[in-house]
């Protein structure tokens, strides 16, 4: 992962700079790095090593080196826990979350931007303020919700994919539509007034004009919804049933009351997290400039 | 910061559909009453439904006496006024002696593993602002705790900090010798350091981003004419780069406070639905009197009790760093 970010803009002390960094700088930069690679990748090192492990390996004392590889535990979690399931379900429930609170969030996010009306700091600020309340807090009275619209409604939301997404998508929302914000107001309004004036409409102006200026800040959301979706595990576990399980609280499945299959618990930690990671680091050039326009300023 | 535009009066067009855009109006901005609040009008509805709506449910709850038996109707559950309160606040009777002892968990919790998150971030960020051979690679590694799901991290952190077959005990004991015999680190005192390490492993990442987003906007003549002036390397450090990232790490403090603070799922991933009492962070402990003792009420009253608590720190901490603010500038 070359990083595009250094390439594009200008470095601080470049080649023309008046003064080398010192020696002592140099040095604790080597240490310093070098501990903090180590400790970052160790676990990472552990996930690896033991999912190619035999499970009498992984049961006695820890080794650094597996004594014979093998990669039975990958062909044995399909089947130790229905794990092709609990990853289709958190595909659903976390990509249907990011596209929605995405999409919300943008327009949300235009209108106090771009507009001014009444009730728009109350908005904005309670907005915010969910951001510090616990979650605990809404997840007994969101249980009792959930099941009382049932009973009333007939719409299954508590234990249905259905209520997940709707909650996912929530707690991804405040920090959506304050990062974008952020960012819209970085997007000089001069271009979606020019667009208004030659016959946009205001949704015009702003899937024309004002989204694709602002394509970084998107992606920055879409990939904290997403991962903030991907990795919950307190509301996954009270409101999901068997079948609509999410890979959150099916991973709990590889310890049995005689066994912990460690090798396959680090098999599949592995297998669900490479595709968070991979798209994670690919996206995270936009994560950084996303954050400058919309977090930081 | 928005104060109305010179725009009150005339309505340029009827609010409502998108369609309504072509109707008469002047160059500059154009108001449309209706349309932020249809904008809006999604995230009103998703707000309301999922987080205001059951904050009031929430509050109601702390006043009744809401055991398993009312769950299935609970308006029906007797009224206990503050009583849960009483219970809560208590610190003789042994709720609330309990709650007080995972509130002081939680909060020197939270202050270490905020400062190390921040010092390790601060640290890496400022370190890496320079171009050197690596640079790309290493800030792609430092970024994976943060990529990472939660579960799947904290399992393996779980798996290493096994008594018998983890790499902890293996390298502290087996191969360094620094312990007599094999530690428990997810039951007992050690526990604590256990979670913290987690949590400071998981959590760091975030910081080194906002803070090298933060670096990104300190304009480098600042450097150069400080370099001139002869300012070495560490003073350059100590006299711009951290002064003028304090209003970035005034926003990322406060949101690692409340993050880490209210943070469930290292504990619950790490210890299950009860966690030892050196690590009883107080979302475990609220989780615990409601879904394993069946106590909603109590529950209930515990949250509102948090959730106050993080309102006061959290508006003293803005008038602070907000008044902190006007006076750098004046």
């Amino acid at each position: 992962m070359p990083s595009t970010v250094a390439a594009s803009r200008p470095q601080h002390r470049t080649p023309t700079s008046p003064m080398a960094p010192p020696r002592s700088f140099l040095w604790s930069r080597r240490i310093f790095l070098t501990l903090l690679t180590g400790f970052v990748l160790l676990p990472v090192y552990v996930m690896v090593s033991s999912s190619l492990k035999p499970l009498q390996d992984v049961s006695g004392k820890f080794r650094w080196l597996p004594s014979g590889l093998t990669i039975r535990p990958y062909i044995d979690i399909w089947s130790t826990v229905p794990l092709a399931r609990y990853f289709m379900n958190s595909l659903v429930v976390a990509g249907t979350a990011t596209v929605c609170s995405v999409a919300i969030a943008v327009f949300a996010a235009y209108a106090v931007s771009r507009y001014s009306f009444r009730g728009k700091r109350v908005f904005t600020i309670t907005v915010l303020s969910t951001q510090m309340f616990p979650g605990i807090l809404f997840l007994l009275p969101l249980f009792l919700l959930y099941v009382n619209i049932g009973n009333a409604t007939g719409i299954a939301l508590f234990g249905s994919r259905g209520g997940l997404i709707l909650t996912y998508l929530t707690f991804s929302l405040p920090f959506s539509i304050w990062m974008l914000i952020g960012y819209f107001d970085s997007v000089p309004r001069d271009l979606d007034e020019a667009a208004l004036v030659d016959g946009c409409g205001p949704l015009g102006a702003l899937f024309r004009v004002v989204v694709p200026a602002a394509i970084p800040g998107i992606v920055a959301v879409a990939v904290y919804a997403f991962m903030a979706a991907w990795g919950e595990v307190l509301f996954a576990s009270v409101m999901t049933n068997d079948a609509t399980r999410t890979l959150a609280v099916g991973l709990q499945g590889y310890s049995t009351l005689n066994d912990v299959y460690w090798n396959q618990i680090m098999a599949a930690s592995l297998v669900v997290s490479v595709p968070v990671v991979a798209g994670f680091l690919l996206l995270q050039r936009y994560l950084v400039t996303g954050l400058t326009a919309g977090a930081v300023k | 910061m928005t104060t109305t535009a010179p725009e009150a009066g005339t309505r340029a067009a009827p609010e409502g559909s998108p369609g309504a855009a072509r109707g008469p109006r002047r160059t500059g901005r154009i108001r449309r009453i209706g349309l932020p609040y249809l904008l809006l009008l999604p995230a009103l509805l998703l707000e309301l439904l999922v987080h205001l709506v059951p904050m009031v449910i929430g509050i109601a709850m702390s006043f009744k006496e809401l055991t398993q038996f009312y769950i299935r109707d609970w308006g029906t559950a007797p009224w206990s006024g503050l009583g849960n309160y009483k219970l809560s606040v208590d610190f003789d009777g042994p709720v609330g002696e309990a709650l007080l002892h995972s509130f002081l968990v939680t909060v020197s919790f939270t202050l270490l593993s905020v400062g190390l998150c921040w010092l390790i971030g601060t640290s890496a960020a400022v370190y890496m602002q320079d171009t050197f051979r690596g640079r790309g690679l290493l800030r792609a590694i430092f970024l994976v705790p943060y990529a990472l799901p939660v579960y799947a991290a904290v399992i393996t952190w779980a798996f290493m900090f096994q008594h018998d077959n983890g790499l902890v005990n293996h390298v502290l004991h087996d191969q360094l010798h620094l312990t007599d015999k094999p530690s428990f680190w997810l039951i007992g005192d050690n526990s604590f350091y256990a979670l913290l390490t987690v949590s400071v492993w998981k959590g760091w990442p975030f910081a080194f981003l906002i803070v090298m987003a933060g670096l990104q906007n300190i304009p480098r003549e600042l450097y150069e004419a400080a370099a001139l002036d002869g300012a070495g390397l560490w003073q350059q450090i100590r006299r711009i780069t951290l002064p003028s990232l304090r209003p970035v790490n005034q926003v990322l403090v406060l949101v690692l406070f409340l993050w880490t603070f209210n943070d469930f799922n290292t504990p619950y991933v790490l210890f299950g639905k009860s966690a030892p009492e050196a690590a009883d962070l107080i979302s475990i402990h609220i989780y615990q009197a409601s879904f394993v003792t069946w106590n909603f009420g109590t529950g209930s009253a515990m949250s509102v009790l948090l959730l106050l608590f993080l309102l006061i720190v959290t508006g003293a901490y803005l008038l602070v760093t907000s008044r902190g603010r006007k006076a750098a500038d004046a």
